[in-house]
């Protein structure tokens, strides 16, 4: 599949203590810092200015961020889907949610057990009211991406959709989102989007 | 202010990740709820938790929630009147 009628319009990456907005590096913080400092400083350096950030999870707070940068240039329409990845779904919170359930569990905590919490974070922020999906992979899986990206787009279900893989184990984060549209220059392909993954590691 | 309203609003901060504010921000009578600190149905639960946790008070009925988490100072006579700790 690809037709070449969809681009890369845009994509950012978050890992290892920074943010890259296309390749640009906009944020980047000591290594030092662990994961809740780094999303509280990226919150302030972007001037986020959403109360409920600090209730999220850690899962949602990378999506929050990742998608802050992503949006900031463009016009986001309520229709644009969201269709993400990762290996081990919310597994920080479950654990966390296991190591209350001896004691008193925490409400606030339980309602982050689920992967797909992020897109309805990210959704509520955004105003966007489009089809959203969350699958459990291995690794980032580019040739599935395009695929469903360009099914949600050849069925006029939406005019844009915002991609990828965002993955948070033991602290460690790996989040890399495209927008994907008619607009662009890249040309949407397996090839495009999994050079663009790898391009932080670099 | 008294010493169990001051520690109610610490717990709330703290228990529901109200970073951007600090205790002098809370007055008393503003309500939890709606237009006043803006919390949701979430923090209801917590607060709950939070009530036996603390104070050892259990709460059985939810509609007795609205009117104790009305405002810090209805909480504060709440708990002042039923606490087991």
């Amino acid at each position: 599949m690809s037709n070449g009628n969809y681009k890369i319009t845009d994509f950012v990456h978050i890992k290892d203590h920074r943010i890259f907005h296309g390749k640009d590096q906009v944020f980047k913080t000591e290594k030092s810092l662990g994961l809740d400092q780094f999303l509280k400083a990226s919150y302030k350096k972007l001037e986020i200015a959403y109360p409920k950030f600090h209730k999220m999870d850690g899962l949602c707070k990378l999506g929050i961020v990742a998608s802050e940068v992503l949006f900031k240039d463009h016009y986001i329409s309520s229709d644009t889907a969201l269709v993400f990845s990762n290996s081990v779904s919310s597994l920080e919170t479950d654990k966390k949610h296991q190591q209350a359930m001896g004691r008193m569990v925490s409400p606030s905590i339980f309602v982050y057990t689920l992967p797909n919490i992020v897109l309805g974070e990210i959704s509520i922020k955004h105003k966007l009211q489009s089809e959203n999906v969350f699958f459990i992979e291995n690794r980032f899986n580019a040739e599935f991406m395009r695929d469903y990206a360009e099914v949600l787009l050849e069925a006029k279900k939406t005019p844009a959709v915002v991609c990828g893989w965002i993955d948070l184990k033991n602290a460690e984060y790996d989040v890399f989102l495209c927008l994907i549209s008619k607009k662009g220059e890249i040309p949407l392909s397996k090839e495009n989007l999994k050079q663009l993954y790898l391009f932080e590691n670099e | 202010m008294s010493d169990l309203r001051r520690e109610l609003k610490q717990n709330i901060i703290e228990q529901l990740n109200l970073e951007e504010l600090e205790v002098t921000d809370i007055d008393n009578e503003v309500p939890l709820f709606g237009d006043g600190l803006g919390l949701d149905s979430i923090d209801v639960l917590e607060l709950i938790v939070m009530l036996e946790k603390d104070y050892g008070i259990k709460l059985t009925d939810p509609e007795q929630g609205k009117e104790i988490f009305a405002s810090i100072d209805k909480m504060a006579e709440y708990i002042e009147a039923n606490r087991t700790k």
